[in-house]
């Protein structure tokens, strides 16, 4: 049987065959055994391999028009929420494809606690599942700045600032990941390049170590099953997983392109420092960390935001190190499952209370309020392009000195500029006359300019034939050129 | 662990079904894949597609101030361009001056040999373009010198009372007028 299937592809596919191994490298991949057969259960790992690559291919083209400084991120942004055709859709695809992670990643970190699918030779297969848990939490955390709102830079600062809490080295960490003491251009720059290429290539490598572990120590099945050495009758991971897993994938892509075709992601108003009133308030998914740490100050400081997180870290990442049993029922594993739904219930009892808090504190939910108006009116205006800075109308504006001003009416007005150049940019005419001022001072500018040297003569340059009030002015417009 | 050939028969699957099936897999996603390429595909080809600025008008100057216009005088004209997310202003200088039937023209400063502005000198009652001497009338009909043409002149409408022009490059050293983008 094997042989007719194989004469029945064409001869190209036959050579690609030969060339590639692609044939037997597909059949691996969609003849997986799995013990007692597919199940809705485990459609969540491909879930969120697939909503990774949605989001890939959202942030390539994202970046298309995006740019990373203090200076443009947010006009950038605005642009493709505003102006670019889909962009607004596409970006709260790549916003809420980050929540749907979580989500998925949530769904999946508890369907394998529970199934105690870490059991059996899967360390590896934990680890590195953790290890993209963490990786994915670091995506959700330096993305959530690239817009430079006012949420993204304020929510960022609190999060950047916790590292200070961490001893001896604190502070030097949080001017590493900010480029310096304060948040500013150069801290959208690590984190632009933390979220677009350093986190990334790392998640990358966990992903194959995470899915070639799980294929080499092979599907844990049911909860009943032995994960070492499985009776139930295998079924292959195709057809009827595959189209499980197609199918949650499709569930995902049309609840995201719901979500973000009606109720797009909104962009606040651009970053303002200076703003002394600003509640920041992070992502969801971070609401219950941020609530966490406003119980620890001072001396307890360390317990709460180091050592706790970290025994709970390590407790996570270290259970297949642990829990050695081949046991997998959870209701035979009252302790670790016990421990988990307490760590999973406190965080959702955390995001509860920082929402009801919110809520009740009147100042507060007022200027929470505030700010959703502010972001929705933000959202109403007009998008208006930035600026240049080259453009003439920037340079008119730098021209604060008065008389200076004046001068270059006369500079245009005299057709200086014919043959300096605009702005006195110099042309292959005659040279630039930017910082001359700093060459010469005024009487030197000035007799140069009644009686130009023999050399000046000879390129074409005129004695300047205006009155001594005029001379002036036209002096102070060619001293403020620099 | 049973052998693999033991798996087909848990789902007694033939293999017609098994690769229609496949061929129905394939044939959807590729489908799905398509729909979702189409915001990705629109979303690139928006600074292609979208109306950039056509040429737009710029404000000259109102109708009333040339009405007794006895040489051309010069006025800076704001044009503005849109580079996606950015706009550049300039002020680019022209000339307002009246053609042979008196009407009023608006004609670029710029000079037609190598891109000098050109300014009117009164005293010679000529545009005279101080980099390589190009003489030029009033109308901006060539006189002499090195400039291969006339100089260039601006579409005009008049808006409200207000002479409006439409700015445009030029290209320098050609017979004839060749406009730039």
């Amino acid at each position: 049987m094997n042989h007719a299937t194989r004469d029945q592809h064409s001869g190209f596919r036959a050579w690609l065959d030969r060339r590639t191994g692609l044939d037997s490298l597909l059949r691996h991949a969609l003849d997986e055994p799995i013990p007692g057969g597919a199940k809705i259960a485990y459609v969540f790992g491909s879930g969120l391999l697939f909503l990774f690559l949605s989001q890939i291919v959202t942030g390539v083209f994202l970046a298309m028009y995006y740019v990373p400084s203090a200076d443009h991120a947010h006009t950038t942004v605005e642009y493709i929420t505003k102006e670019v055709t889909g962009g607004s859709f596409l970006r709260s695809i790549h916003a809420y494809g980050s929540s749907a992670i979580i989500i998925v990643l949530l769904l999946h970190l508890t369907q394998t606690f529970l199934y105690g699918s870490y059991k059996g030779r899967r360390e590896l297969v934990w680890v590195a599942g953790c290890a993209l848990l963490l990786l994915m939490l670091g995506m959700a955390f330096t993305g959530y700045l690239l817009p430079w709102d006012q949420k993204a830079y304020f929510a960022t600062t609190v999060g950047t600032n916790i590292l200070s809490e961490v001893p001896w080295v604190g502070n030097a960490l949080k001017r590493l990941l900010r480029g310096g003491t304060e948040m500013g251009t150069l801290t959208l720059s690590r984190f632009f390049v933390l979220h677009v290429f350093l986190i990334p290539a790392c998640i990358f490598a966990f992903v194959a170590a995470h899915v070639y572990s799980f294929r080499k120590a092979g599907a844990a099945g049911p909860v009943r099953e032995n994960p070492i050495q499985p009776k139930l009758p295998p079924q292959p991971f195709y057809p009827k997983q595959l189209v499980m897993d197609m199918g949650f994938a499709m569930l995902i892509i049309v609840a995201l392109g719901l979500l973000s075709y009606f109720s797009p992601t909104e962009l606040g108003p651009k970053a303002n420092p200076s703003d002394t009133q600003f509640l920041p308030r992070p992502e969801w998914y971070y609401v219950p960390v941020f609530q966490y740490l406003k119980y620890w100050h001072g001396s307890t400081a360390l317990l709460g935001i180091l050592l706790i997180p970290a025994v709970v870290g390590l407790l996570l990442v270290g259970v297949p190190f642990f829990d050695r049993t081949l046991e997998r029922r959870p209701w035979k594993r009252p302790i670790s499952v016990g421990l988990f739904a307490i760590v999973l219930l406190g965080l959702g009892a955390l995001g509860l209370i920082s929402h009801r808090q919110d809520l009740r504190n009147p100042g507060v939910a007022a200027q929470l309020k505030t700010q959703r108006e502010a972001t929705k009116e933000f959202m109403q205006a007009k998008f208006e392009p930035e600026l240049s800075g080259g453009s003439m109308a920037a340079q008119n504006a730098a021209l604060s000195n008065p008389d200076a001003a004046k001068g270059k009416k006369l500079f245009e007005g005299q057709s200086c500029n014919a043959c300096h150049g605009d702005s006195g940019l110099g042309t292959a005419a005659a040279p630039k006359l930017v910082g001359v001022g700093q060459k010469y001072n005024a009487t030197q500018i000035e007799s140069l300019l009644r009686r130009p040297t023999e050399k000046m003569t000879q390129g074409g340059m005129p004695a300047v034939d205006i009155p001594e009030d005029q001379l002036k002015l036209l002096i102070a417009y060619l001293q403020s050129l620099q | 662990m049973p052998p693999l050939e033991s798996l087909t028969e848990e789902p007694p699957v033939e293999p017609n079904r098994r690769s229609f099936l496949a061929g129905l897999l394939a044939a959807g996603s590729a489908t799905v894949g398509a729909l979702l390429a189409v915001p990705l595909v629109r979303f690139t080809l928006h600074p292609v597609l979208a109306r950039t600025t056509e040429k737009s008008w710029s404000d000259v100057g109102k109708i009333d101030e040339f009405q007794n216009l006895a040489f051309p005088t010069k006025k800076l004209v704001t044009i503005e361009q849109r580079d996606g997310w950015r706009r550049t202003l300039a002020e680019k200088p022209v000339y307002v001056s009246k053609n042979e039937q008196g009407q009023l023209i608006v004609l670029s400063a710029v000079c037609t040999h190598l891109g000098c502005t050109v300014p009117w000198v009164e005293k010679e009652n000529k545009f005279i373009c101080p980099c390589h001497l190009g003489k030029f009338a009033a109308d901006g009909k060539l006189l002499g010198g090195p400039p291969p043409r006339n100089m260039d002149r601006l579409e005009t409408k008049i808006e409200d009372g207000v002479l409006k022009t439409q700015y445009q490059f030029f290209r320098q050293l050609t017979r004839n007028e060749e406009e730039l983008a």
